[in-house]
């Protein structure tokens, strides 16, 4: 799974300081539910990316803890505030212990 | 092969476990919530769900939760499997307490969403979403 994993994150690329931005992100993953069977009738082990953060400049925005009913492909749209420029880093934590990381940074109006 | 005392004991929890799986899917569902609250009284309002009536396919139907002035919302599915959905926790730079994703409902039932709110009360909502095919595989 680890290897074709690929966020994509949608952040404008400048703001004012003190504005609210709208994020979109995404990650394909199959997010394996633990509760399908395979063509044999054998369970399918559950394997899903169980946690999201987002943080800008080291503060937290959003923490989500994920469980097997997110769908195929996690989407989240949140809004941040910008106080200042700098970077917004995405992550994802996959059951399996992989960590997918995105940066995107953002400047000032 | 004979009957000892033992076996038919073990027979029977097995049998009580196996008749109380239905019945524990709901209560699966309040013991989150009895665990995401610790026992504190829910109130109405302030809190919105966002939820299609009617989804057709169930494995992927967008949900969005807003509560301003909360610190933590739960989502939970009632009818599904496992009822955890997702629990968002809002940091210092959120500029609404609010998000939308996409989730997996295994057939009709209850979505609810509970807002920790910063002054530590709870507040509830939830929406009825008919689902014509399910999500979770089988």
């Amino acid at each position: 799974m680890a290897q074709d994993v690929k966020p994509r994150v949608k952040v404008p690329k400048s703001a004012a300081a003190g504005d609210a931005v709208t994020i979109k992100t995404l990650i394909n993953h199959a997010m394996e539910s633990g509760q399908r069977k395979d063509a044999d009738g054998n369970i399918i082990p559950r394997s899903i990316i169980n946690r999201f953060t987002c943080e800008f400049n080291g503060q937290s925005v959003v923490d989500v803890k994920m469980e097997p009913a997110i769908s195929t492909n996690p989407y989240f749209e949140f809004e941040a505030t910008v106080p200042e420029a700098g970077e917004f880093k995405f992550t994802w934590y996959d059951d399996d212990g992989s960590v997918y990381e995105e940066a995107k940074k953002i400047a000032l109006k | 092969m004979t009957l000892t005392r033992r076996k038919v004991m073990v027979m029977g929890a097995g049998a009580f476990v196996a008749f109380g799986l239905p019945l524990r899917a709901t209560a699966a569902a309040e013991d989150q919530i009895a665990a995401f609250t610790g026992g504190a009284a829910i109130g109405e309002g302030g809190i919105t769900l966002t939820a299609p009536e009617i989804a057709e396919n169930g494995n992927t139907v967008p949900i969005e939760v807003s509560a301003p002035g909360a610190s933590q919302i739960m989502v939970l599915a009632t009818g599904n499997p496992t009822p955890g959905v997702a629990t968002f926790t809002f940091g210092a730079l959120a500029a609404s307490q609010a998000a939308s994703t996409r989730i997996r409902l295994a057939g009709t039932q209850d979505v609810v969403a509970i807002a920790k709110m910063a002054d530590g009360s709870f507040l509830q909502a939830s929406s009825n979403v008919k689902v014509t095919i399910g999500g979770c595989g089988g």
